[in-house]
């Protein structure tokens, strides 16, 4: 890291190291240390305007420019897949502003920005997880206004949570939010894991990779660090549970993953893929395969 | 010597003390050092027209506006008395929410209009730590049946509710952790006559029943008569009388409450 104010231009772009200045990574470093201090906290930060519109990962981008250094190796997911437009376009800025070299494989990167999934394939210590977040207050649809959510979150007043989970199951006989399912962090801080699907949430608990949260817009900032408690909530009467696949991915067979529905034709067809592109290709290059296959 | 209107109370101990409270609005008195006591199952009306400091009293009470000057002090359950001002936010909030009720005028600020009324009945039990989903309907259902609201509503929001549905559902989602002091603030004003008086009717029975102590704001002296054992009549900030609720309304003293009894028109 070099010290604030000055400027490490990356040769040939014109950037500084992974286009924020040295003073606003700085500045964006201490919100991440406070966050991991205080597990599940929503740190506020200075969050910057990024060239690129809010909702497509600005807050994402920021913390992940912020902890980049030039040796890592950074993997972009959107909704699972390292090939959609979301991943193609952050993977190029990071290559252009930063030259740190990019990968698809979970296993080989040391920094994985995500859009709503956590990787099938089980993360390890030294690897940084880094959401993108649209809505950081878990509360917001049920209490609008930010000056009482934050009296709620020091107060760790937490029922009106469970009056949402409670309209879920009067309505719809069980609870049927299926993302950003709020979850509890280390005893204390109830936090909206993003839009990730509730299958991811059990991965959250106990994980060894540092988890960052990042929410431009919002200016929020928020952690989960290694081997940390992590308890989706639920009622005594009605437990968490994860969603079920009734059969395995059609292109690699695998069981027990989060799939996608993929539309075929016109007339009805359809098939069910791992949501986890680098999770089937690595299982198709061992030799698995699925019904589609 | 009068009859005491009263059966002897089961606990003689004073229940809420309110000393010297006072607030201004610049230089506008809302309330000026107000005083009295309440015991355990007293109901008192506080009376008066529009303007005269009643509502603004209730909200220094429940400490949601912090008095110039004065104090409120509380048994709490714990037969502890304490000034209320001296509780943390955590304390007053969890007060609030098991120990105490707030009927407001405005059912759409008394209840979560998002919320279907199985849920808001609900809220304060799971605020208090209540996880068993079967076990919070079963009691969201029953205070819906004590409160004459049919059981096929329990999955309806406030929005498909009748004006006097709301405030019956304001009631139950108070009442549903038991406490032991409710404040009211006109929770009869702006529905129609029959309405009221089901209404009146389901307080007066819900308030001999379980022993609640009432401190209710109306402007109507006919609610007054029905609900409450004592009266305060308050203008411009004041109280200008008090006294047992039948005392002050058939032999007020006061110019301004004999006024206020001759304003009433009979039907």
């Amino acid at each position: 890291m070099s010290p604030q104010g000055t400027v490490t231009v990356s040769a040939g772009t014109g950037y500084n190291f992974a286009y924020l200045d040295e003073g606003t990574k700085r500045m964006i470093r201490r919100a991440i240390l406070k966050a991991i201090a205080i597990p599940g906290y929503q740190v506020p930060f200075a969050a910057r305007e990024m060239p690129m519109p809010y909702g497509w990962g600005t807050g994402g981008v920021q913390v992940t420019a912020a902890i980049l250094g030039a040796a890592d190796v950074l993997k972009v997911i959107d909704q699972g897949a390292d090939d959609t437009t979301n991943a193609v376009s952050i993977r190029r800025f990071f290559t252009a502003t930063a030259g740190v070299a990019t990968t698809t494989r979970t296993a080989e990167a040391t920094v994985i920005q995500t859009r709503h999934r956590i990787p099938e394939a089980p993360l390890t210590e030294g690897q940084v997880l880094v959401y993108q977040v649209p809505i950081p207050e878990p509360l917001r649809f049920l209490e609008p206004r930010e000056t009482e959510t934050r009296q709620l979150h020091a107060l760790a007043e937490y029922g009106l949570m469970h009056v949402k989970l409670y309209e879920d199951i009067a309505r719809h006989g069980h609870i049927a939010t299926t993302y950003a399912y709020p979850v509890e962090v280390a005893g204390r801080y109830v936090m909206d894991p993003s839009p990730t699907p509730k299958f991811d949430n059990p991965k959250m608990d106990d994980c060894p990779a540092l988890q960052l949260f990042g929410a431009g817009r919002e200016k929020r900032i928020y952690a989960i660090p290694p081997y940390t408690q992590v308890r989706s909530l639920d009622f005594e009467d009605h437990p968490f549970r994860v969603q079920r696949f009734d059969r395995p991915c059609a292109l690699c067979g695998a069981e027990g993953v989060y799939l996608d529905e993929v539309i075929l034709d016109d007339a009805g067809g359809r098939m069910f893929v791992c949501s986890d592109t680098d999770h089937c290709e690595t299982r198709r290059a061992d030799g698995h395969t699925g019904e589609a296959a | 010597m009068i009859e005491p209107l009263l059966p002897e109370p089961l606990l003689p101990e004073t229940l809420l003390t309110v000393e010297g409270l006072t607030k201004r609005y610049g230089h506008r008195l809302a309330c000026d050092s107000i005083g009295f006591t309440l015991d355990h199952g007293e109901v008192l009306a506080v009376v008066g027209e529009s303007g005269s400091g009643k509502s603004t009293l209730l909200s220094l009470i429940a400490g949601e506006v912090a008095a110039d000057a004065g104090s409120v002090s509380y048994r709490m359950r714990d037969g502890a008395t304490r000034d209320l001002a001296t509780l943390s936010e955590a304390e007053r909030r969890a007060l609030m929410r098991t120990d105490w009720g707030f009927v407001r005028q405005d059912a759409t600020q008394g209840l979560r209009m998002a919320v279907s009324a199985g849920g808001n009945v609900g809220e304060r039990l799971m605020g208090v730590g209540d996880r068993h989903y079967g076990r919070i309907r079963a009691t969201a259902l029953d205070w819906l049946a004590r409160v004459e609201i049919a059981a096929d509503r329990v999955d309806d929001p406030p929005t498909r509710l009748s004006g006097g549905m709301r405030q019956r559902l304001q009631i139950a989602r108070n009442l549903v952790t038991a406490p032991r002091l409710v404040l009211m603030d006109e929770p009869t004003s702006g529905l129609d006559v029959s309405v009221q008086a089901r209404l009146l009717d389901m307080i007066r029975g819900l308030v001999a029943e379980l022993g609640l102590a009432v401190i209710i704001v109306t402007h109507d002296l006919a609610v007054a008569r029905l609900l409450s054992h004592r009266v305060l009549v308050m203008r411009s900030g004041r109280v200008i009388e008090t006294g047992l609720t039948d005392q002050v309304l058939d032999d007020p003293q006061a110019a301004y409450t004999q006024l206020l009894v001759s304003s009433v028109l009979a039907a």
